[in-house]
């Protein structure tokens, strides 16, 4: 590993082939645009859009609707906002409460996962310490294994220091990214000069003055891009929530809707089919906007992180 | 690219011997991961291997009974049956999945697309759709009772299409998961694709190869790294496979058994039948099974790129 990174630590040399194919590549012999690859990747376009349409189409119908009219045609009538009414006040605005709860577990779990990826990705890139390949190895092997093969111990573990069904129980173990290390870690190595920080130790700054002054502005795209994939797989996590936690007072969303959604089922069945789109559709909002609103930061975090594969 | 990148022999020579100097003020750095680290992934990875060795018996109460749970496990039908389902899975889904994904990356990388950072947009979506959401939503779109599946179904007047058949279910899900992370591997071949020098494609235009041959001969090529790391990380995905049909349980509570994969049958045997020892012998089965063929995909990839 260490050797195929070794020719490239030369900063300049490897961000200037990737801007440059992306300008030059609509030469003569590529330019042309072709209708029938956009018609064909249109219709995957459909493909992804669709199952999004329908779930907007269908926020607006109240429950008779839903089982009478159309998948993708209009209800009879527009209860889009009577819908988010609904579901914001049902069972005394549990909803809103998921939502909090959620937050928390992003502002924490994910910011504090990001801060740790980047101070070790960054330690690992640029210091040769005792144990570094052990440390980079062992690290590797967590991807691999599978994270809820760890689900049942770490529930064991947890009861046992009486954490389940706290916060805690969420937010400890979201604090951890292994992909995350690894995009830092091969993005330290290229953005930060090592003649820099040498340069910064002459001048007497300290460690973790150095980093939080100089090393941490070059690592921002880095760190938004893993910022941003953090954010995602806390907001999404569902399998941890839901063995963690039984009081739905400490649910996320995605668990909670899930039980509104089996609350269909079985005996005393309470279909709320409309709620539960309702609040599918809300929750995904403020992701999709993050995603849109910062593509820029992540899409040249990635393509840096890729660089090495 | 390794050309253009490396800086003259006498240059790099003394730098590289400077990076070897040991400096363990890295730990300062790394300390607070790898504490977190090791409580949340070898703690209850050695917490799992010391469970499987050990069992709740009725007389005697918790005892060592050495490897008799993986021997219990290699003779459990339950166990081979979820395995069997994820094999299917991996080897239908995954192909299809990164075949699309790298087909919708080398048309976007093309130039010959109309609005390319559109589709590109559009496509990785998905991705920030959260699990729950999306099977829910192709869930109630399966359905029969107000799905678009019903909408069909009437439309050609007969059951033409039921999601939720036994013989259906694993086509049911596995379009939720290619639905759902096309767009992510999309972007990694896409990113390496971006990687690849222009002078590239400048050689291959002068030698007179056509869009397709560049295809063939540069960029799959240069993006086999990204193609091996795809893989492995949907190999693991496909191990793993937990979120849809625990989801889609409620919706086709007849088709979708409590051992419909390894991971579901894991969980409840623990949390709905209080058997630890157990479920931690079949998650560390399945664990191993997935770094083996993790490691022999990884494997296999670095060497054809050693050519």
């Amino acid at each position: 590993m260490t050797t195929a990174t070794a020719p490239r630590t030369d900063t300049v040399a490897v961000t200037t082939p990737r801007r440059a194919p992306r300008l030059a590549r609509r030469s003569p012999t590529q330019g042309k645009k072709s209708l029938v690859l956009s018609i064909v990747m249109g219709l995957y376009l459909l493909y992804t859009l669709v199952p999004l349409a329908w779930l907007l189409i269908n926020a607006t119908k109240t429950q008779p609707d839903l089982f009478t009219t159309f998948g993708l045609g209009p209800g009879n009538s527009f209860a889009l906002f009577d819908n988010i009414a609904q579901t914001l006040t049902y069972r005394d605005g549990i909803f809103l409460r998921w939502l909090g709860n959620t937050l928390l577990y992003v502002v924490v779990g994910a910011g504090g996962a990001t801060l740790l990826a980047t101070l070790a990705g960054y330690g690992l890139a640029k210091y040769n310490f005792r144990g570094r390949k052990a440390v980079f190895a062992v690290v590797l092997g967590a991807i691999a294994v599978p994270g809820t093969a760890l689900a049942v111990p770490t529930f064991l573990l947890f009861s046992q220091l009486g954490i389940t069904n706290t916060p805690w129980a969420i937010i400890i173990p979201s604090l951890i990214s292994p992909f995350g290390l690894y995009l830092i870690w091969v993005y330290a190595t290229d953005a930060i000069p090592t003649e820099l920080l040498e340069a910064a130790r002459m001048d007497g700054a300290g460690e973790f003055r150095t980093f939080f002054t100089i090393s941490i502005r070059l690592l921002t795209p880095g760190i938004v891009t893993v910022l941003l994939f953090a954010v995602v797989a806390t907001w999404n996590n569902y399998f941890l929530p839901l063995i963690m936690l039984s009081d739905p007072q400490w649910y996320p969303l995605t668990v909670g809707l899930n039980q509104w959604n089996a609350q269909a089922t079985g005996v005393a069945a309470q279909p709320i089919y409309n709620l539960v789109i309702t609040g599918a559709l809300l929750s995904i909002i403020p992701i999709v906007a993050a995603f849109l609103v910062l593509q820029r930061f992540w899409q040249s975090g990635l393509s840096a992180g890729s660089v090495k594969q | 690219m390794t050309t253009t990148a490396a800086p003259p022999p006498a240059l790099r020579t003394p730098r590289r011997k400077r990076r070897t100097r040991i400096d363990d003020r890295g730990w300062l750095f790394v300390a607070p991961f790898a504490i977190v680290f090791t409580l949340v992934f070898l703690a209850p990875l050695a917490y799992s291997i010391y469970l499987s060795l050990f069992r709740d018996q009725l007389i005697g109460g918790n005892a060592f009974v050495g490897f008799a749970n993986y021997v219990t496990a290699f003779n459990d039908p339950q166990f081979w049956d979820g395995l069997g389902r994820v094999a299917i899975f991996l080897v239908v889904q995954v192909p299809i999945m990164l075949l699309l994904a790298l087909a919708a990356a080398l048309a976007i990388d093309s130039a010959r697309l109309h609005a390319a950072g559109f589709y590109r947009i559009v496509i990785f979506l998905p991705y920030a759709v959260p699990a729950v959401v999306a099977v829910l939503m192709w869930g109630y779109i399966y359905g029969d009772q107000f799905g678009l599946t019903r909408n069909l179904n009437d439309l050609l007047g007969g059951q033409f299409v039921q999601p939720f058949l036994p013989e259906w279910m694993l086509i049911s899900i596995g379009n939720i998961v290619t639905w759902q992370f096309v767009g992510y591997n999309m972007l990694i071949f896409y990113s390496a694709l971006k990687t690849i020098p222009n002078e590239l494609y400048e050689a291959a235009s002068i030698d007179g190869a056509g869009a397709w041959r560049t295809i063939f001969s540069i960029k799959i090529p240069a993006v086999r790294g990204a193609i091996v790391i795809a893989t492995i990380f949907s190999i693991i995905g496909s191990f793993q496979l937990f979120n849809e049909p625990n989801i889609l349980k409620p919706l086709a509570p007849n088709t979708i058994s409590t051992y419909f994969t390894p991971n579901m049958y894991a969980y409840n045997l623990s949390f709905a039948g209080q058997q630890y020892n157990y479920a931690a012998t079949i998650a560390i089965i399945m664990g191993v099974i997935t770094a083996v063929i993790a490691y022999v995909v990884q494997l296999r990839g670095s060497r054809q790129e050693a050519r």
